[in-house]
């Protein structure tokens, strides 16, 4: 029988655009959002829900919800 | 989501705006906008002041959010570069050294004081009424006027991107948010290096900030 892997939806920041404001970890209803060293927001893939709130916040557009 | 004291703190940002209007010497509050940032990215290397204490962003928020005040857009792609949010940094900051050199002669006797608010850098608007004297020297008021016109004309260009663009645009090129940016990266620059291309999520307590 054959498995199929379910593809779940998880945000991506692009660290090279970010400016790290934090406005997504403000929003993040799962707090898997963080500021990693003052320099980048970083989404944790194991708690991340992959609801887009995150994404529509980003004041520089710079994170995407894509599938896994 | 609990509230904390300083998820109120749009307050003080907005009663900021207010104060200037009645006696200009209040200007010399907005200080803490300059240094407390400037304080946790050196000692900390942490940019939590953005996203916990930024009152001037909360009140974007409320603004372009709750009251819909904003398009909603995406800021266009020249605004998120490197080069436009250095190159208003260096600007911003010539400008401020312009201001404290205005101050300077002042102190120095050679000006006389101006009882004016400068807009934009370049509308000189008429602010006497909110002028009562001083006790000190009329310098102190000069850095006043001066230091008010940089909060004002900050406030005024991010309410424009906050009604074309995203509520909190602002952050985007923030002045301050991109010097701290710079000082945390060059602060931690080891550790972000270490973390390659996924920061260890698990181990960097340290490194990382939680809203």
């Amino acid at each position: 029988m054959e498995i199929v892997k379910k593809k779940r939806r998880k945000a991506k920041v692009d660290r090279s655009l970010c400016v790290a404001c934090g406005c997504c970890v403000k929003v993040c209803p799962v707090k898997a959002i963080t500021i990693v060293y003052g320099a980048y927001a970083q989404a944790d893939p194991g708690k991340c829900v992959g609801c887009g709130k995150c994404a529509k916040e980003c004041p520089a557009s710079v994170i995407r919800i894509v599938e896994d | 989501m609990k509230k904390h004291w300083y998820d109120y703190l749009w307050i003080a940002s907005a009663l900021y705006l207010v104060l200037g209007f009645v006696n200009i010497l209040f200007a010399w509050l907005g200080l803490a906008c300059f240094f407390i940032p400037l304080i946790l990215a050196t000692a900390r290397g942490s940019k939590s002041y953005c996203h916990r204490y930024c009152g001037r962003g909360q009140l974007f928020t409320l603004l372009g959010g709750r009251f819909g005040l904003s398009r909603g857009r995406d800021v266009p792609g020249w605004m998120k570069s490197k080069g436009f949010r250095i190159g208003f940094l260096v600007f911003f900051f010539i400008m401020f050294f312009v201001m404290l050199w205005n101050t300077y002669l002042v102190f120095a006797g050679v000006r006389g004081l101006s009882e004016t608010v400068t807009l934009l850098w370049t509308f000189k608007l008429p602010w006497h009424w909110a002028y009562h004297g001083t006790l000190f020297h009329p310098g102190v008021a000069q850095f006043a006027f001066g230091f008010y016109g940089v909060m004002l004309t900050s406030t005024v260009l991010g309410l424009a991107t906050m009604v074309l663009f995203k509520p909190r645009s602002w952050c985007v090129y923030c002045p301050m948010g991109t010097m701290t940016q710079l000082i945390c990266k060059a602060r931690n620059r080891a550790a972000i290096r270490g973390a390659g291309e996924e920061a260890p999520l698990r181990h960097s307590a340290a490194g990382s900030e939680k809203g």
